[in-house]
């Protein structure tokens, strides 16, 4: 049923049948650690690059989320999966073997957020029995891909966050599972000009309080109908400007609000500034914390919203702002 | 309100919500870890002339043991760590042009000798080499024409 101006609320709920998350080292040592279905000591995931070794988080993350609901691929009528790298190569490579149908999505570091949206549209619109969404990012893939080589010696401002290696996947389908998608809210692009891709907390925050405020007005509801709001990567930085948007707009969720970014790492010990981020940081966090909390009831309902800095070394060389989008997820408990 | 001014807004409140470092601490620590690199140049260089090697092949080889060290550094991962303490106390210095090529070799070797480490080594160094080159030209211009009159 559509809802508002951007929001879905999905007559029979879509269930969460089954959740794997695989991460990197420096994850494992982090807080959430040893709620992992699999980590890795080898920083390349025992592949021979950086992007095989992101690949590999893919491949594993989908065994294993197969291999938890009891399912073969076969029986995944699509996959719904992204990652950071350029063409969607970790994607590709990571689930190629499996043979099957496959959308590759690239929301930036939203892309969980957008797969879990267009897996629970696909299966409660009837075009699937099963779907699994996914995403994954990979720490020194993404620093080739965006930043420096990773043995080049610079400092990080305290704005910088740390790219997550990890994948997170569920599996979406219509009989009773750990917990379910109820409703959606798909976020615009939003841009307030900052260019500065080393704070993209900054970047981001816009796009997250538009779609935040978009859900509450859609549904017309007020930020206490969640237990929790869970933003995917806006670290320190973002959260303080993403909680003082909503209240210029009448809404106050400092009590409610929660970032994947701040969970995953413990910012002083592991040193990692603002906090974690990639679309690994939001996928992880959702298929290992998040989703125990709702699957033992401790939170009833969470808004999940993965969020995205839309930008290239491209478009930022040549001098364009870094835009933000993000994507709602109302998951309830069973 | 215009556009321009809501992302004018914006960006000065960013501004005024992330944290910065403290320039003065930065400084003090570029200034000893650069002081240790080029206080290391000079032992060298030392050391290399009471041997008995002449100044110009004492500056060579300085650099040389330099940039080894450097490469080495890189290598083992060490020399980020150096950087991270240091910032442009090791970023300026000839070990810190060594590590920018060394590093992009490192991590470009995986996509062959040719488009990776061949296209890709100097990535970074490449600005620095090139602007280099033409201000030193540059320079030389000036002092040739000072030198006319």
């Amino acid at each position: 049923m559509i809802v508002g101006k951007q929001s879905i609320q999905f007559e029979q709920a879509v269930h969460i049948i089954s959740a794997a998350s695989v991460a990197g080292k420096k994850e494992a040592e982090g807080p959430l650690g040893n709620l992992f279905d699999k980590t890795y000591e080898d920083p390349y995931i025992n592949g021979q690059t950086w992007e095989e070794g992101e690949a590999n988080l893919q491949k594993d993350a989908a065994a294993i989320v197969m291999e938890k609901a009891k399912m073969t691929p076969e029986q995944i009528r699509y996959i719904f999966s992204g990652d950071l790298l350029n063409q969607l190569i970790a994607t590709s490579f990571g689930l190629m073997d499996y043979n099957i149908p496959i959308f590759g999505l690239y929301g930036a570091c939203s892309t969980m957020g957008e797969a879990l949206s267009l897996g629970a549209m696909t299966v409660a619109g009837g075009y699937a029995e099963h779907v699994i969404a996914m995403a994954s990012s990979h720490f020194g893939s993404a620093e080739k891909t965006f930043r420096f080589p990773l043995e080049y010696g610079n400092q990080r401002p305290f704005s910088a966050t740390w790219t997550v290696t990890g994948s997170g996947a569920v599996i979406l389908g219509k009989e009773k599972g750990i917990a379910r998608i109820t409703g959606i809210t798909t976020g615009k692009i939003v841009d307030y000009g900052v260019k500065d891709s080393m704070n993209m907390g900054a970047c981001m925050a816009p796009a997250a309080a538009d779609a935040i405020y978009q859900n509450l007005m859609d549904f017309d509801i007020s930020p206490e109908a969640y237990d929790r709001i869970i933003t995917g990567d806006l670290g320190y930085v973002g959260q303080t400007i993403l909680i003082e948007l909503l209240k210029d707009k009448g809404f106050d969720i400092s009590k409610q609000h929660m970032d994947c970014g701040i969970e995953i790492f413990d910012s002083e010990r592991q040193d990692t500034h603002a906090g974690g981020s990639g679309c690994g940081c939001s996928a992880v966090t959702f298929c290992s914390y998040i989703l125990k909390q709702i699957e033992k009831k401790a939170w009833k309902k969470v808004l999940f919203l993965p969020t995205g800095a839309l930008l290239s070394t491209i478009s930022f060389n040549e001098g364009k702002s870094v835009p933000g989008v993000a994507h709602c997820v109302i998951v309830e408990c069973e | 309100m215009t556009v321009k001014t809501k992302e004018e807004k914006y960006n000065a409140y960013v501004k005024q919500v992330t944290p910065t470092t403290n320039m003065w601490l930065n400084i003090c620590k570029a200034f000893l870890v650069g002081g240790i690199i080029c206080t290391l140049g000079q032992f060298i260089t030392n050391w290399l002339k009471n041997s008995g090697l002449n100044q110009e092949d004492t500056a060579a080889w300085t650099s040389l043991a330099l940039i080894l060290l450097s490469v080495i550094l890189t290598g083992l991962n060490l020399y980020p760590k150096i950087a991270k303490f240091g910032g442009a106390g090791s970023l300026v210095p000839i070990t810190g042009f060594a590590n920018s090529v060394v590093a992009a070799a490192i991590e470009f070797k995986k996509e062959g000798w040719v488009f990776g480490v061949g296209a890709k080594i100097f990535t970074i160094a490449g600005p620095v080499i090139l602007y280099g080159i033409i201000s030193s030209w540059l320079l030389g211009l000036i002092y040739w024409i000072t030198q006319l009159f």
